[in-house]
């Protein structure tokens, strides 16, 4: 490999020629030492994370795009990825509050902190599944690295992450309920592992979409719906499902679920109603409210160490996926 | 100069063809692990490298695995096994505007270019008005490009690819774009990069732009690189290849049918029902019924080495035969050539009688022979037509009757090999 650097750059000696058309700054200064880029069947892991690194600027620029292009023609455009979430959680306001009462103060809430992080893992892992498919001229005209694609759709996820947050800020001082301040810390440590999980998730489908168009549909369904119900977000863990579990000795099989754990940080965080909670609603009988778990009480740690048990699966799923995508990228311009 | 910019190290690249494509995993599952299909190896084991500084051409017919070659150099296809190791930023140019993004304006679309070859916001901030400047966009750089022209479209990707300062430039056939004010800005922006030092690696169907411009030059076939050398030789062989695939540029010497007259005159007035005749039938003065006194039996071609290369040099002498039957005495024949060139425009047009020959044809066969002598053309394959006329009509026409190529072992291009020389003219010297 002939990496040996010439003492200077090959064009130093003819910038007088060159000045015609470019300034001289340049052609000159600026191209130091340079790449070297190997195209073959096997790049190791490694290399491809070091090329995704390298192009960490495109990823900002996809997802600047993709965010751009989907409020283009609208009117009131950016501003749409935080109406819409606050106008749907006016509807489950009203919904909750005045016809499907179950009792649990501020529902809305508790709602909304695991729908926060459920939208974005799953937002971002159904975007991603069919991104590759849908940037196929891209995919086979210009090279970069491939799993730039599906990190852009996790990452343009993650920004109407943050717009739903402010969304969610709003509505805790509306409806006056106080996040725990002392367990903010709790949120990254949730979210990281989500990430990871989303990314992993979102660069597997993805690649195995080009070559099995089932995939999308599969995903749809799986990640649209199966395992939104596999999580406690509408209902709660202790109230609704702890007792069916314990019963059937499915507990185990319940927090498999990795996101299970990080939706309930998030809850337990934002909506911060652990321990027994007394109900709205009150008993047939008495004045007396009746009270329930919603939540588990946990100490943090609890929290901490479920999180951080999600973030080593997820990072093992991550590596799966990268030599399942890097086994498979090779021919995704032949296969498009 | 001197160290490898890329290195091609045996890459071979094979395709599946599926005789039906199986994508949903309902008919994956049923035809498992018997889908039909063939390999097709589009390259095989291709090794070469390029130098720093230096401008490589890639020749091949279609299908020679041209495309598939640049598209492993700039990382789009892994090639199956082998390896290609580049040196340098590359900036790849495979399809213009490949990357952009309908919705997005002209400025943001530079911009996700830019990045997607590999430059920093900071690096586009500093090239973006020489961008917009060669891509002559002006105002409407804020437009969406949905609403561009496709010549503003294919400017602005190429003006992003050449500006974003690339030490390896790929280029796959996307120079015969835009107005020719802008394919020869293009041009001029090639021959400076080859100024600067760096290095250019393109695919071209047009023999005489690879002579024109590159150092050397990488022939392909089949998937098989089957020389790499100067521009003049590797069109040679390029040329070469293609006659000896059977190709349209083959030289034929159409050996005519033995005159069909025997049926023809002893139908009397029938017309000729040979496929031979019909071809000529509606060429001819005198109508279907008329009797056709003199008929092309043979043309040829042929040039002194003939035996040795199927091909003539620019400037050697072609002498083109044409063989007739006389069916009945005839005066004042006159023997009509034209030559044609490659598009199919004529070159040249003359006939027995303007060059002065007066001829009168008795009953029998015979032979007449044009003599062009320091062929003046260049590169192309090129059609002779002949004519017969008689005083009452045409008497027999073959269009075209056949076919010579010439080739060009130097570096200059064009149509006409018009003789040129160049010196320098001695200056007084100026007393101080």
């Amino acid at each position: 490999m002939a990496l040996e650097a010439p003492a200077q750059p090959p064009d130093a000696g003819t910038i007088g020629n060159a000045s015609a058309l470019r300034t001289p700054d340049i052609v000159a200064p600026g191209r130091g030492p340079k790449t070297t880029r190997v195209v073959s069947a096997h790049s190791s892991i490694g290399q491809r994370l070091a090329a995704i690194w390298e192009s960490r600027e495109l990823l900002v620029y996809l997802v600047r795009t993709e965010i751009k292009v989907k409020y283009k023609n609208s009117f009131l455009g950016l501003l749409w990825s935080m109406l819409s979430p606050a106008l749907n959680l006016l509807v489950y306001t009203v919904v909750f509050g005045f016809f499907l009462k179950n009792g649990m103060p501020n529902f809305v809430i508790f709602l909304f902190s695991g729908l926060l992080l459920w939208n974005f893992f799953s937002l971002g892992v159904l975007s991603a599944t069919g991104v590759v498919v849908a940037n196929a001229g891209l995919v086979k005209k210009v090279s970069f690295p491939r799993e730039i694609l599906a990190l852009a759709a996790i990452g343009s996820a993650g920004v109407f992450l943050f717009f739903q947050v402010i969304v969610m800020a709003l509505f805790l001082v509306l409806l006056h309920n106080t996040p725990a301040w002392s367990l903010l810390w709790l949120l990254p440590v949730a979210f990281i592992p989500t990430a990871v999980l989303g990314s992993a998730l979102g660069i597997l489908f993805a690649a195995v979409n080009v070559y099995l168009r089932d995939t999308q549909h599969l995903v749809t369904v799986l990640v649209g719906s199966a395992w939104f119900w596999a999580c406690p977000i509408v209902y709660s863990y202790s109230e609704t499902a702890h007792n069916f579990l314990a019963l059937h000795h499915l507990t185990v099989l319940y927090f498999l679920n990795p996101v299970t754990p990080l939706v309930m940080t998030f809850e337990r965080v934002l909506w911060n109603h652990p321990g027994l909670v007394s109900l709205t609603t009150f008993l047939p009988t008495g004045k007396k409210h009746a009270q329930a778990f919603i939540l588990p009480s946990w100490p943090a740690t609890t929290y901490l160490w479920a999180d951080a048990a999600v973030f080593g699966v997820a990072a093992v799923i991550l590596f799966l996926a990268m030599v399942v995508f890097g086994r498979l990228a090779g021919n995704f311009a032949e296969e498009l | 100069m001197g160290s490898v910019a890329v290195d091609v190290r045996g890459v071979s690249k094979r395709f599946r063809l599926y005789h039906e494509k199986y994508t949903s995993l309902k008919e994956k599952v049923i035809h498992i692990g018997r889908i039909p299909h063939e390999d097709l190896w589009a390259l095989q084991d291709v090794s070469f490298d390029v130098k720093e500084g230096e401008t490589v051409g890639i020749l091949g017919r279609n299908g020679s695995g041209k495309s598939t070659l640049l598209k492993c150099v700039c990382g789009v296809l892994q090639p199956s096994s082998g390896e290609v190791v580049v040196r340098g930023k590359l900036a790849g140019l495979l399809e213009l505007g490949a990357g952009f993004q309908q919705e997005l304006s002209g400025r943001e679309n530079i911009y996700l270019n830019g990045s997607m070859l590999g430059l920093s916001k900071r690096e586009v901030d500093r090239m973006f008005d020489d961008i917009v400047e060669f891509a002559e966009l002006g105002q409407f750089i804020d437009n969406q490009v949905k609403f561009y022209s496709s010549g503003m479209y294919v400017r602005l990707g190429f003006a992003v690819a050449v500006n974003v300062d690339p030490d390896v430039l790929v280029i796959d056939e996307v120079l015969a774009v835009g107005d020719e004010r802008f394919q020869r800005k293009c041009m001029d922006r090639i021959k400076q990069f080859q100024k600067e030092g760096r290095t250019i690696l393109f695919v071209s169907h047009s023999p005489d732009q690879v002579r024109s411009i590159c150092d050397r030059a990488v022939v392909l076939s089949d998937g098989q690189m089957i020389g790499m050398g100067p521009p003049g030789e590797a069109v040679r062989l390029f040329r070469e290849r293609l006659l000896e695939a059977g190709d349209v540029l083959a030289l034929r010497v159409e050996q005519l049918e033995p005159p069909a007259e025997a049926s023809a005159t002893e139908d009397g007035g029938a017309p000729g029902e040979t496929a031979d005749v019909q071809v000529a039938t509606g060429h001819l003065a005198g109508g279907a019924d008329h009797v056709r006194p003199i008929r092309i039996t043979e043309v040829s071609a042929s040039y002194p080495e003939a035996d040795r290369r199927p091909y003539l040099l620019p400037g050697e002498t072609l002498v083109v035969r044409v063989g007739y039957q006389v069916a009945e005495p005839t005066d004042n024949v006159i023997f009509q050539i034209d030559v044609r060139s490659p598009d199919g425009s004529a070159l040249f047009q003359t006939d027995s009688e303007i060059l002065g020959l007066q001829f009168d044809a008795p009953v029998g066969p015979g032979a007449v022979e044009f003599h062009f002598e320091d062929l003046p053309l260049f590169d192309g394959a090129y059609d002779i037509t002949v004519g017969i006329r008689t005083p009452r009509g045409m008497s027999d026409w073959r269009e075209p009757a056949c076919r010579f190529e010439v080739m060009n072992p130097g570096r200059s291009t064009g149509v006409v090999a018009l003789p040129c020389r160049v010196a320098v003219v001695p200056q007084e010297p100026v007393a101080p």
